[in-house]
């Protein structure tokens, strides 16, 4: 089996063009590739979409920042793409001043539209959004007397994925709830970096709890 | 009559709500309040939309899992016979009616059904997280709200006006003056929480109420002989 470049946190950032969509795994900073952000944060990389499930946590009492949350007052993208971003209020803040656009997506219909990219679908039917501001703009199709919105897929340039193990190769192994859109979003960009904790030899891991095989990744940053 | 807010008769009614081996999600904020009253002898499955099944108590002091949160992002442990996915599965779960109930909060809900909850134009947009996919996806909708707004208003209307989190979804509305069912475009009120009575809990709310027939009806203190 072909082992993947082991790059360090800067190298991983390096990889990020002015304008590229980056998809972030993470959930509330739960899961997220926190060296590679904070490499991302020092990097010249500006005029991002991002794409995740929030844009984690600033709390202002504390001043204590989870997740991607850092990158925001940073100017580092120009459109998020997520579910919620009641946790964060320099995105609040952005928003209203029209610094930031911001999207949003429900939570299902985000995983779904992910998951599309990366298993080659032109698309999700779902129900969720019907009769809501979510629907507008978008193609309503009928199946069995059933309304659905046709949602379709969300890829990306570059993938920053959190993972808990992988082996030389690249198979990932996830953790408890630390797993959330990590492997989804495995599958669907151009290029995937995981910020592993613990690299191992090939054929350490069983086979049978490989979470994302090795193809969908290729480079691995040490957390 | 006065009002006085209490999140606490609102949880505790919807804790008493369930049989053991409901599976249950929870959302943010009040509704995570009723696990706190289940009785003893009611063992739900909580789902929890950051991915898991089986969710349980926060961790003892010392003891946080940073891999484990639930989706308020808060530490979390997991009961045995739980388990994890990731989002793709989570809201296969919840979109695909394998989820029992949802317990949601509120900004308004109406009589037709129809719940607001992720955004006041203008003032607030948290967004909807998974809200919408929960109010779609599982069997029953429960709404749980004080059952005033700060400036008065009962947050249960004829008609919403804010965004709308789903359209003809709620299926139950519990607010700390009584349990309401929606039904054919009304409130059918089945209970009244002491010291509320149900003509305070029409006159005080611009709906169509109605009373259900064997309605458990409280009592005020005050009002002994009307109602």
């Amino acid at each position: 089996m072909i082992e993947k470049p082991v790059i360090n946190a800067d190298e991983a950032a390096a990889l990020i063009k002015d304008g590229m969509v980056v998809h972030i795994g993470g959930f509330l900073g739960c899961g997220s590739p926190d060296k590679v952000i904070a490499a991302l944060a020092r990097s010249e990389a500006r005029n991002l979409t991002l794409v995740c499930n929030d844009t984690a946590i600033h709390d202002e009492k504390t001043g204590k920042m989870t997740g991607m949350a850092s990158l925001i007052p940073l100017k580092k993208f120009s459109r998020v793409i997520v579910s919620h971003i009641g946790t964060n209020p320099d995105t609040q803040r952005m928003m209203n001043s029209g610094e930031l656009e911001v999207i949003l997506v429900p939570q299902g219909t985000l995983a779904e539209r992910v998951r599309a990219a990366g298993f080659g679908l032109g698309g999700i039917l779902t129900p969720t959004g019907v009769g809501t501001e979510i629907e507008t703009g978008k193609r309503k199709i009928i199946v069995d007397g059933k309304v659905f919105l046709l949602e379709l897929p969300l890829g990306g340039d570059i993938a920053l994925i959190k993972a808990k193990k992988a082996d030389k190769a690249g198979n990932l192994v996830y953790s408890k709830t630390a797993r959330n859109f990590n492997p989804l979003m495995a599958m669907a960009c151009g290029i995937v970096v995981a910020e592993v904790e613990e690299i191992v030899e090939i054929g350490e891991i069983d086979p049978e709890n490989v979470q994302t095989p090795s193809i969908m990744v290729h480079y691995l940053v040490k957390a | 009559m006065e009002y006085i807010e209490n999140k606490e008769v609102i949880a505790k009614r919807i804790a008493r709500f369930f049989t053991s081996g409901d599976v249950v999600n929870l959302g943010i904020g009040l509704p995570t309040l009723v696990a706190n009253y289940l009785p003893d002898d009611i063992t739900l499955i909580l789902q929890s939309e950051n991915g898991m099944l089986g969710l349980g108590p926060a961790p003892a002091p010392g003891q946080a899992d940073k891999d484990l949160t639930n989706a308020s992002s808060m530490p979390a442990t997991m009961l045995p016979g739980g388990c994890f996915f990731d989002s793709a599965m989570s809201f296969g779960i919840i979109r695909g009616g394998h989820v029992d109930f949802t317990v949601l909060g509120v900004l308004e809900v109406d009589q037709e059904g129809n719940l607001a909850n992720y955004k006041i134009p203008g003032k607030i947009v948290p967004g909807m997280g998974g809200a919408m996919d929960l109010v779609v996806g599982s069997k029953k909708v429960i709404a749980a709200t004080t059952h005033f707004e700060k400036s008065g208003a009962a947050k249960l209307k004829r008609l919403c006006s804010l965004p709308l989190t789903a359209t003809h979804e709620v299926d139950y509305v519990v607010t700390d003056l009584g349990f309401f069912e929606v039904r054919d475009g009304k409130f059918l009120l089945w209970e009244c929480f002491p010291p509320y009575t149900p003509e305070f809990v029409i006159s005080s709310t611009d709906a169509d109420i109605i009373l259900a027939d064997d309605i458990i009806r409280s009592k005020a203190p005050r009002d002994e002989s009307g109602s």
